[in-house]
């Protein structure tokens, strides 16, 4: 995997191949498989997505009972029209908020990059797939393009939320998306590095803080934010914004500040969301301790 | 790593560390007692013991067991599917001191009455390591054909085994060895890059001064 998205403009640039495919001939090597069978492989991983969102069950609660049917709150209201979001974002929304749910039942889920922030990448794709009608071998690339920012990311940082917090969890999985949405709409290297960055800037600092060290609260409703930031980070970067602090040094301070995080917001289950009252008063409960 | 752990593997939620990290700390544990299990003991240790039950840790190491994948949706029901296979199992807590917070110990019996301790940790992201087999050190993390042998601590055997490994063709990836004390028990681990075939286990099983030869291999069996 790139060590840099520095590497991969490079790799775009001289070879004038795309960005998917610069990413997915370095891990070809690594794997020792053929670019066709790499390929069918991932997409087997977008498939798998897919069967995850149509196999959503709206009367499943979590073993803890804290998580289940919220998706179907948030169908319904786009639905009736409700959504000040509107019907695209807002299915955005409800795929983000089903599949956390999905994950949290013990349903079967893709780790895009972890289990916990498994909404992120496949509401955005779903959706967009959807509403611009993409082939799913574009929409192929698009998670090559999503898998070569996370993997920069884990070589320049972290993707566990013990190791660094949310923001490697989920701002990780936003910032893939946000690469993945710009690759799609057709902007360049650069702007996919660009939306990956301000995704991630977005996000920086966020607290893991799972009540009772589940991945639930509030692991389940973060996937919906991180969605929906993935999308406005693309199109912020898709009209010319720029991030004033390049990518790879913005996954750096994401390294930094996950390294500054005390441990009680890194994933134990104490601090944060998960010390308060009703955090521990639920954590008593539910695990004795 | 590859990109495959970037975006996957598919698996049962919640948890890659609590779930699919602990179906593969089964599934490698089932393969290493290489039989059938009549009989399963399970302690967790750490977060695996606080946060276990809401996780379906215990339905996932359950699940890896029998022999399902991270992506089985049957691991939900593993309890059940244990109990019509006549397995037996017994979930306790316990305190195994340093190590790592996601850490489980298993004491396995298989159907002919072979004996297997491990003690095992999900080291993040699904990873996960095997770190002692039967009390003696052996970190390695399944990804690789590996073969431990238990032999007393007198010397020759490391050569015996190198150069069984050498005639048969396997290079070795990578190499451990750790003893109790001078003289007494002592392991090798052996992470191959190819499967090490079961009439070369066989032989090594009879060799003087080995006690133990267990090996966990890639390829699925009917265990």
């Amino acid at each position: 995997m790139y060590k840099s998205l520095a590497e991969i403009i490079d790799c775009v640039t001289k070879k004038n191949i795309p960005f998917w495919k610069c990413v997915q001939k370095e891990d070809c090597i690594e794997l020792g498989i053929s670019e066709e069978e790499a390929f069918s492989r991932m997409q087997g991983m977008y498939e798998a997505m897919r069967s995850a969102d149509e196999g959503y069950e709206d009367t499943l609660y979590s073993q803890s009972g804290l998580v289940g049917t919220d998706g179907k709150k948030v169908h319904d209201a786009r639905i009736k029209g409700q959504l000040l979001c509107g019907d695209f974002i807002g299915k955005v929304m409800e795929r983000a908020i089903k599949m956390g749910e999905s994950n949290a039942c013990m349903k079967r889920i893709v780790a895009a990059p972890t289990a916990g922030s498994c909404g992120v990448i496949p509401a955005v794709f779903l959706t967009i797939q959807e509403e611009k009608g993409y082939t799913d071998e574009q929409m192929t690339e698009a998670l090559y393009v999503a898998a070569g920012i996370g993997g920069v990311i884990a070589n320049r940082a972290f993707l566990a939320g013990a190791a660094g917090g949310c923001q490697a969890e989920i701002g990780s999985a936003s910032s893939m998306a946000a690469g993945a949405v710009a690759y799609l709409m057709g902007g360049d290297a650069k702007v996919i590095a660009n939306a990956a960055a301000l995704a991630m800037k977005n996000l920086l600092g966020l607290a893991c803080d799972p009540v009772a060290g589940l991945v639930e609260v509030p692991c389940v409703k973060r996937n919906v934010m991180g969605a929906v930031n993935a999308m406005t980070s693309a199109d912020l970067a898709l009209a010319g914004v720029m991030s004033r602090i390049p990518p790879d040094e913005v996954f750096d301070a994401m390294r930094a500040i996950g390294r500054a995080m005390p441990e009680n917001i890194r994933e134990t289950g104490l601090g944060g969301l998960a010390g308060t009252p009703t955090g521990v008063e639920l954590r008593e409960k539910l695990t004795g301790m | 790593m590859n990109l495959f752990d970037i975006v996957g593997p598919v698996m049962v939620g919640p948890s890659s560390s609590h779930t699919a990290g602990a179906v593969k700390i089964g599934n490698i544990s089932r393969k290493l007692l290489g039989e059938k299990i009549q009989d399963a003991v399970i302690w967790f240790h750490g977060s695996f013991l606080a946060t276990g039950k809401g996780h379906g840790t215990d339905k996932a190491l359950l699940a890896g067991l029998l022999g399902f994948a991270v992506d089985d949706p049957q691991i939900p029901k593993s309890f059940e599917i244990a109990e019509e296979r006549g397995i037996h199992f017994r979930f306790e807590g316990i305190d195994l001191g340093d190590v790592h917070p996601n850490s489980v110990k298993l004491n396995l019996t298989g159907k002919s009455g072979k004996t297997l301790e491990i003690i095992a940790a999900s080291i993040g992201g699904g990873r996960v390591e095997i770190c002692q087999i039967d009390g003696l050190d052996a970190h390695f993390c399944g990804d690789y054909p590996t073969l431990i042998v238990h032999n007393l601590d007198q010397p020759g055997h490391v050569t015996e085994v190198t150069s069984m490994l050498a005639h048969k063709s396997i290079n070795i990836a990578t190499m451990q060895l750790y003893r109790a004390s001078r003289g007494g028990n002592a392991v090798m681990v052996i992470e191959c890059d190819q499967e090490v075939p079961g009439e070369a286990i066989q032989w090594l099983e009879h060799l003087e001064g080995i006690r133990k030869v267990t090996y966990f291999s890639l390829e699925e069996t009917d265990v």
